[in-house]
Order: structure tokens, then C-alpha cells, then sequence
């Protein structure tokens, strides 16, 4: 059986880690190259870095950190942020990125998430789509939750994991930072029907989150930033636990 | 020194990386030449099978491939590389493989069971016969998968399996050719492992 998977997410921004940290035993906590490591060794099953650099020049610091993190981390690394077009897919999969994850990238231009698709595959592709509830209805939102698309999220995610994503990404902009739980009414409508892989993110804040999440949805995996970057949740405590509870992990 | 078959199809970032971390040379070829020097193979791959093999024949590469795994250089495909060492594949059409192992490549058949495609995540290894690239690694132990088609007919070589709906053939072998179905350089220490006894070879 599929293992279901516990990813954390570091938002990188000048090349350092944007949320503080508090690993003691850590000598600089806000390299995201030492964080990562430190996620690996605990158990983490996948990483995301999203690049949150505002200027171009910073640009290279993003995926010179990227680089030494791929040579140094042997799991899964997904990569977001900014990724507009097909140069961007190249510019991060060179420096060691497995997936590539587009959001309002794929609002603006239809057609990438099937071009990416045709060029490196749908296990590249992945979707993320930020997700709000406006008047009982799931809506996608773009610019990092500032721009109502009033596009259905069911039909959208089911349109892009059509066209080629391989997976998808659901951020529940209502549940996202409140840290009391994950959104289980979202992602039951909108992910139920998927014949693709599905991490949800927004809302952990406790181990419990992460184990309902696993009894309540058929999601595939839990995503998770400050969480922990606080160290409020440790991953080798936290797969134990999902473990005890019936759900498989790797341990 | 292990060489790895570039013949534009993957990422070798990882793979590199991974294989340095274990203390092995490693350099990367396009051409035959650089083959032949080499103590073992790595014939990594992902995208499309059809795509695959027209590129690999098309370099030239594939003849090479045969010759040193005929001649008994230890040869690893990774991923896709591992269905091409098999006979054909029914991905888009029906294409031509290596041949290098018997069996046939075909997509997982999970429709039934509920199962999402592509067969992506960490699955747990069950073994079937005994190989020297697994001796590093126990019964149960995760590994990561990313794919859609698997090897079938292929009982003779199948080393390795993980449960998805139906059994997945995980890695397969004979002799000094073998090949994951999983991507070893994403694996964690479990995959160091295997890569680690695989330059051992």
C-alpha cells in the first residue's frame, strides 16, 4: 500500500527560510538548505520550496539554494512560486526540482499545464489552487488569495488534472494560518472525485489535525509549513502517531 | 566509475548527487566511447516509452547498451530506464524495448480497486528472489514511486514487488542487468543504499 505522506513547505525568500524556526540543535535556522536536511533526517516525505523573492537578481540565490539542496536531500522536491511559463518549469527542474507546482501561473495561461505536461511528463506537473468559500460555493483564487477568479474549484482542478497535472495541491484559504485543522468540507468536495494524487494544506495545528484529515478524506498527503518550522509538531512523533492510529506511513 | 546514459531523456541531477554521496565516480555520457569505459551503467529515464526508445536507438546508444550488458558490465535502469530493458511496451502504440530482460510493459491495472494514477508516492518493497542489490535493504522497507506503466510477464526476473490494487513489479533482474521501478535517488537512505550496492557490482 501507499504510504500517505507528511510534506513540509519552506517558503524561501532571499535565500533564507521566511518563517523562524526553533530547532535548538540547529547552527543557522533559517538556511533553508539546513532545514531541509533536518526535515529529511526526521522523516519528511517530500519537500516544497516556494520561492517568495520579490526582485530578479535574487532569482539565482533561489536556485543556487535549490541546487545544493537537491545534492543533498534524496527525497522528493517540489518547487513553486512564480512559474509562468515553460522557461520556468526548465529554469528549476535543472537545479534538481522533481515537480514544478503552478497556480496562478496556470490561471493566466490555460494552455501550460498541458504544454508542461507534453514536455516533462504529468508526474512534473503539479497544481496548486487556493481555495475560499464565497457564498456556500468553493472558489479559486489567484495572487496568493487576493483576486477572486470566480472560477468553480471542483471543474477547475478536474479541468487541470485532465489537461496533465499530475497532481494537486489544495490550499483552503479559510483555514490557512488559523491552525485548527484542515479544511476536511473542502476537500471532500473538491477532491473526492480526482483520479490524481491530492495534498492538502491549510489548517494543521496539531498532530489530531493530520489524523483526521487521513480518516476523514482520501487525500494523499498533508502539507504543512510553521507547524513545523516552530517544532509545535515533530514529523517523527507525528507518523508514529498517524501509525498507532491505522494509517499507513513510512516510518 | 559508474557512467549514466544521457540521451535526453531525465533529470540526472539527483542521480549524480546521489551516487557522489556514496562515494562512487560517476560521469555522464552521450556516446559510445565514454561507455566502454565504464566499470557499470545507469540507464535512468522518464516521459514516454515510445519517445524513450526512438531517442536511445536514434543516439546510437541503445547497441551499446546491449553490447556491454551482453558482455556482462553491471547495467541499472531507473524508472522508464528499467522498462526499457524489457521487451516492448504498450504505452501509446506498441514499441520496441532492449529486450535485455523478458516481460512486457503495460498500464497498472487499479481502476477497479479505486486507485489514483499515476502509482505516486512511497510504497513498501517485498521481496522475491534474492539480489545483490538489495542486500543493504530489509523486507518492508519504502521507496519512491512516480509511474503509470509496469513490467508484466516478467516472473523469471521480478526481484522485487509493492502492492498498488494489483502487484507492481518494484525491481527486476538477471544476471548483471536489473532495474527499479522506483527512483532510487529519491528514496532516502533506503535508496542510497541500493545505489551504494549496486557500485559494489
Amino acid at each position: 500500500m501507499l504510504a500517505k505522506r507528511i510534506i513540509p513547505c519552506l517558503d524561501v525568500r532571499n535565500g533564507r527560510v521566511v518563517k523562524g524556526t526553533n530547532f535548538k540543535d540547529l547552527s543557522d535556522v533559517d538556511s533553508p538548505v539546513a532545514l531541509a536536511e533536518r526535515y529529511s533526517e526526521c522523516g519528511a516525505d517530500e519537500l516544497v520550496f516556494y520561492d517568495i523573492t520579490a526582485s530578479c537578481e535574487n532569482r539565482s540565490l533561489f536556485t543556487d539554494i535549490l541546487k545544493e539542496t537537491a545534492s543533498k536531500v534524496f527525497i522528493p522536491l517540489t518547487v513553486g512560486g512564480d512559474i509562468n511559463t515553460l522557461e520556468d518549469f526548465e529554469r528549476v527542474l535543472k537545479c534538481g526540482a522533481d515537480k514544478v507546482s503552478v497556480n496562478t501561473g496556470a490561471l493566466n495561461n490555460p494552455l501550460l499545464v498541458s504544454e508542461a505536461a507534453k514536455i516533462y511528463g504529468n508526474q512534473c506537473v503539479v497544481l496548486s489552487a487556493d481555495v475560499k468559500r464565497v457564498n456556500g460555493k468553493f472558489v479559486v483564487f489567484a495572487r496568493g488569495g487576493r483576486i477572486n477568479t470566480g472560477l468553480d474549484a471542483v471543474e477547475w482542478v478536474r479541468r487541470c488534472a485532465e489537461s496533465g497535472a499530475g497532481e494537486i495541491v489544495l490550499n483552503s484559504i479559510d483555514t490557512d494560518g488559523v491552525k485548527k485543522g484542515f479544511d476536511i468540507e473542502m476537500l471532500r468536495a473538491v477532491a473526492s472525485d480526482l483520479k490524481v494524487p491530492v495534498i492538502a494544506s491549510g489548517g494543521a495545528g496539531s498532530v489530531g489535525d493530520f489524523i483526521k484529515l487521513f480518516k476523514y478524506t482520501d487525500v494523499d498527503a498533508g502539507l504543512g509549513a510553521s507547524v513545523f518550522h516552530y517544532g509545535e509538531i515533530e514529523i517523527k512523533a507525528l507518523k508514529k502517531a498517524l501509525k498507532e492510529n491505522g494509517i499507513e506511513v513510512r516510518l | 566509475m559508474t557512467g549514466i546514459i544521457d540521451y535526453g531523456c531525465g533529470n540526472m541531477f539527483s542521480l549524480v548527487s546521489s551516487l557522489k554521496k556514496v562515494g562512487e565516480n560517476v560521469e555522464i555520457f552521450n556516446n559510445k566511447e565514454g561507455l566502454y569505459r565504464c566499470d557499470r551503467i545507469i540507464l535512468p529515464g522518464v516521459g514516454a516509452f515510445g519517445c524513450a526508445a526512438e531517442k536511445l536507438e536514434c543516439s546510437g546508444l541503445s547497441s551499446a547498451v546491449k553490447e556491454l550488458a551482453g558482455r556482462g558490465v553491471p547495467l541499472l535502469g531507473i524508472c522508464l530506464g528499467m522498462q526499457l530493458l524489457f521487451e516492448k511496451s504498450s504505452e501509446y502504440g506498441e514499441h520496441r524495448g532492449l529486450s535485455l530482460l523478458c516481460g512486457s510493459v503495460g498500464k497498472i491495472d487499479c481502476e477497479q480497486a479505486g486507485l489514483k494514477l499515476p502509482h505516486m508516492g512511497w510504497n513498501s518493497l517485498r521481496f522475491k528472489k534474492k539480489s545483490g542489490l538489495f542486500r543493504y535493504v530489509e523486507e518492508g522497507e519504502y521507496v519512491y514511486f512516480v509511474h503509470s506503466y509496469h513490467a508484466e510477464d516478467c516472473s523469471d526476473s521480478v526481484i522485487a514487488t509493492v502492492g498498488y490494487g494489483t502487484e507492481i513489479c518494484a525491481a527486476a533482474g538477471m544476471e548483471n542487468v536489473c532495474g527499479t521501478q522506483f527512483h532510487p535517488e529519491k528514496s532516502g537512505d533506503t535508496g542510497l543504499r541500493i545505489l551504494k550496492a549496486f557500485t559494489e557490482m
